[in-house]
């Protein structure tokens, strides 16, 4: 769906100058999205949905709302510019807060694929029905997704800010079940080209064959091998605390531990939008451009996101790192890379004399906010790792584990690579060996 | 709407089709949030789309727009009819769809006072009023408050020449204060967690919960619960308050029992369950005392899973889930309810606005009361009784789960005599629901509402009720959370 976004905002503009108010920010987001589902080796749920959504913000003295709206004719522009003035006008006043983001130049990123946009229902079934056939070959029963997105997003405010960004995401995603034991691989790309579905489909097909019988292993410290899926859902669980709202609010686990080491030397984390493996715009909610954080550097927490406002009262510069205003969480990093090593996940199974290889992990939830404990289980794939060789599935495990003893006690790094799982949004993460995971209950498979 | 309705119907299913439906959305939401004495989020949205769905060539097709001009409509249609032969290149068979009744119908949920009637500057003063009095004591380092209102007017249009028109009116609020102090966080909230009580109800809601009375207390044991002893780890008997005792309900009965789990077409996601199919009417899922209901209908109470039809044009009903303890019913759709003998529909397929396809979801998933008084269930000789949940988690065939709460207390001889921090349990779903000693009595029955249930691919967030009132259940595993 085209629509003219310059348009758009010169109406929001004209809409808020006839009420007397000059302050308004816009932001216009279409998107076309199409997924399609299968399970019992067959498709069973294909969708697509193409829509947009104008957001406007108004600012009057230091008041600040916003309305949305679905409806993009020239009386919902007026309606919803209306709206957010309306409650503008209701809201109490707050002195802290800014005026419209100022203008900025943009590091600008390509990471849209015209050949991903113009994907087919019918190209989609083609590739879902190949990999069904690997995994039904295999014996087995397959069930996942085929996505492809594309989305384009632009905020501009009466200030003069511009930012502009579009974006394509493929994802393929694929769970292979056996009698009792089952497997996972999932991976995304802003170009479809660069996701395999076929090799996805066979490497989820050997994972459910080698974990058919599942033994039941008691639950205790395990040297464990997490594949990247499963470093991501669980590390990603602490970035939301890596701000300085979030830090002034006390509700950050990093509060009273910036600069200091809180995991091991061989841990170093960036936020760092313009990585090749990444996707996101390279500007935050307010239009302010993001800055590359160190985040932790040899274990050491160093650098924190800032939105505007937090920057403002911190006497710190803006990180880039805001959500759309108005919004009480501040800001977060949200392109993380942790930095990898080269050790293959082969060579850590080589090296480790008993412990736990992990594909994926499910349900994560936070314990404990402050010591960053975490629970949640293993899923698609768990092994036991012996002498150097995978020599069984076995059932799935609960884990209770604090992500700075986890961090601490990382023996080997993989490359990092682009991971996606289901707990958290896609990163750059590596594969991990880590030394006593704590798993503290077994499940019945 | 209707007219939009039946246009978008009339587009698709010139195209020769088994079977199509259309639903026509216009929603309007309202979000006020405060913190620390501040307005936080103030925001209003409305959206309007279609959402068309189609079976042809023994295939099902979904396709959703913003753009309802005529030539949007058309797009649509067209789309979902050929996302519909796609499917063809990866069919094991035809979808046959469980018969239903033509339907011609107006419902709109009670609402006493309209929420969007008030304006946002009233919402924001009862919230900065409790936000107020959460901060009396600047040991609060953080206080939140919040309410969330919308409204959404759905068109259904089928093939079957149903045309039901449904407004629904929901409200919610609730509010936190957290307190940081030497190395950790506690936090208590009220009247649940995680955006407080939602239900099926104007603003007489807000009203009901009296917000700003409970603020003093709220704010007291967050402070308290940093000179609280850790909760022991161990064997006990445990008492859950009915908020709580809502989301166990939610995540080891309610999931469990959506047939498309059990079937498999969410297992790539959600998951799977352990209730297959031989375990219906076979199956001891709880105690005697346990009975558990899935029930749409006003007679149950101002859930968020309370409406007059779900969104495949079947009416809401009643199903018996657990009889004395024992498993007798699944949640079906028109696809799936042949795989469990039914000739019908029990009218569980819900949908996340017009964008998203209908799944099986839960409706309101209820433990009706029992027949203790409160005494009755606090009234063991020892026990540890737990409040409000703070984290939650299963496994993805809903075996194994462990909960944590936001405070304890150890209860001796009916009697609370220390507060506990970091309470947590654990166990396996149908050990725990035959656990159940005592369950209070209707007058301590709640309808809880959880906001936040997310299912499917692409991702759907959905309402539900869950009934309770506070039970006791025997030699349950507790602390686990924070064991090894």
């Amino acid at each position: 769906m085209r629509v003219d976004a310059a348009a758009v905002h010169h109406q929001v503009v004209r809409a808020a100058r006839a009420v007397g108010v000059e302050e308004v920010e816009a932001i216009l987001t279409t998107s076309s999205q199409a997924l399609t589902r299968f399970a019992n080796n067959a498709i069973h749920q294909n969708v697509a949905e193409n829509s947009s959504q104008l957001s406007v913000r108004a600012r009057i003295d230091s008041r600040t709302a916003r309305a949305s709206t679905s409806r993009l004719d020239s009386d919902a522009i007026r309606d919803v510019v209306e709206q957010a003035i309306a409650i503008t006008r209701l809201t109490e006043p707050d002195e802290e807060s800014l005026p419209m983001a100022e203008p900025a130049k943009y590091q600008s990123v390509d990471r849209w694929s015209e050949p991903t946009a113009q994907v087919t229902p019918a190209e989609r079934a083609r590739a879902v029905a190949e990999a069904i056939a690997a995994v039904e070959s295999a014996g087995h029963t397959a069930a996942g997704i085929y996505s492809t997105d594309a989305t384009e997003y632009t905020l501009l405010n009466s200030s003069g800010v511009h930012a502009h960004y579009r974006e394509t995401m493929a994802r393929f995603s694929i769970t292979a079940m056996g009698t009792g034991s089952s497997g996972w691989a999932k991976a995304s790309a802003c170009d479809h080209g660069d996701i395999h579905p076929l090799e996805l489909a066979i490497s989820a097909a050997r994972k459910a064959s080698q974990s058919t019988a599942p033994r039941e292993l008691p639950p205790g410290r395990y040297t464990v091998i997490l594949e990247p899926a499963a470093v991501l859902d669980l590390a990603g669980q602490m970035f939301g605390d890596f701000s300085a709202t979030a830090i002034r609010d006390g509700r950050s686990f990093l509060n009273d531990r910036i600069g200091k080491q809180i995991f091991g030397s061989n841990v170093t984390i960036y936020d760092d939008a313009w990585h090749p493996l990444q996707a996101g715009a390279p500007f935050d909610g307010e239009g302010v451009p993001r800055q590359r954080l160190t985040l932790v550097e040899n274990g050491v927490v160093r650098d924190i996101a800032y939105c505007r406002e937090a920057a403002a009262k911190a006497g710190a510069r803006p990180t880039g790192h805001g959500f759309p205003l108005p919004n009480e969480y501040g800001e977060a990093p949200v392109n993380i890379v942790i930095a990898g090593g080269d050790t293959s996940v082969e060579q850590m199974v080589a090296a480790t004399e008993r412990g736990i290889l992990v594909t994926r992990l499910w349900y994560i939830r936070e314990v404990d906010p402050y010591e960053k404990i975490f629970t949640g289980m293993t899923r698609d794939g768990t092994f036991l790792v012996e002498d150097g060789e995978v020599t069984a599935g076995v059932r799935n495990f609960r884990f209770n584990q604090g992500l700075m003893e986890m961090l601490s006690k990382v023996v080997d790094l993989g490359p990092a690579v682009r991971a996606s799982g289901e707990e958290t949004f896609d990163m750059v993460a590596p594969a991990m060996r880590i030394h006593d995971f704590n798993f503290t209950e077994v499940t019945r498979f | 709407m209707k007219d939009l309705a039946l246009e978008a119907l009339d587009a698709v299913a010139r195209g020769g089709v088994t079977y199509a439906d259309v639903r026509a959305i216009e929603a309007r939401e309202r979000d006020v949030t405060t913190k620390n004495g501040k307005a936080g989020h103030v925001s209003s949205a409305e959206s309007l789309g279609i959402g068309i769905r189609v079976l042809a060539f023994g295939c099902w097709g979904f396709a959703a727009s913003s753009d309802v001009s005529k030539e949007g409509i058309e797009a649509a249609a067209a789309l979902a009819l050929e996302i519909a032969r796609a499917g063809t290149a990866a069919k094991k068979h035809d979808v046959v769809l469980a018969p239903e009744e033509k339907y011609e119908a107006t419902w709109v949920s009670p609402c006493a006072i309209d929420p969007f009637a008030i304006p946002v500057d009233r919402n924001l003063a009862t919230l900065l009023a409790l936000d107020g009095e959460l901060r009396r004591d600047p040991a609060i380092s953080l206080a939140e408050a919040s309410m969330h209102f919308v409204r959404e007017r759905q068109v259904f249009a089928s093939t079957l020449g149903s045309l039901i028109d449904q407004t629904r009116t929901t409200s919610g609020a609730g509010f936190s204060a957290l307190c940081y102090k030497e190395g950790e966080i506690q936090k208590r909230s009220y009247p649940n967690s995680f955006g407080g009580q939602f239900q099926l109800k104007g603003y007489e809601l807000i009203d009901e919960l009296d917000l700003v009375s409970h603020a003093p207390r709220i704010a007291g044991e967050a402070i308290a619960l940093h000179s609280a002893d850790q909760c022991p780890e161990g064997t006990f008997d445990l008492i859950l308050d009915s908020s709580q005792l809502g989301l166990q309900i939610h995540e080891s009965i309610g999931h469990p029992i959506e047939l498309d789990r059990v079937l498999g077409t969410e297992a790539n996601y959600a998951g799977m369950s352990f209730l297959t199919l031989d375990q219906l009417r076979r199956l001891r899922y709880g105690s005697e005392i346990v009975n558990v209901v899935c029930d749409a209908r006003l007679e149950h109470g101002p859930g968020l899973g309370t409406f007059a039809f779900d969104d495949e044009g079947v009416p809401a009903q009643l199903t018996d889930i657990i009889r004395a303890g024992e498993f007798t019913g699944y949640m079906t759709s028109r696809e799936t309810a042949a795989a469990v003998g039914e000739k019908r529909s029990n009218g569980c397929m819900r949908a996340d606005g017009w964008a998203r396809l209908p799944l099986i979801r839960m409706t309101n998933v209820s433990l009706k009361p029992g027949e203790q008084s409160l005494e009755e269930v606090f009234g063991a000789d020892h026990a540890i009784y737990m409040e409000t949940n703070r984290s939650w988690s299963i496994d993805d065939k809903r075996f194994n789960f462990q909960f944590g709460c936001e405070i304890a207390w150890e209860m001796r001889g009916g009697k609370r005599v220390r507060m506990l921090k970091n309470p947590s349990y654990s166990g396996i779903s149908t050990e725990f629901w035959n656990a159940c000693a005592s369950i209070a009595g209707p007058q301590h029955w709640t309808l809880w509402g959880v906001p936040n249930c997310g299912k499917g691919q692409p991702e759907q967030v959905m309402g539900t009720g869950h009934g309770a009132s506070p039970a006791r259940f025997r030699r349950i595993k507790v602390g686990s959370a924070y064991a090894g």
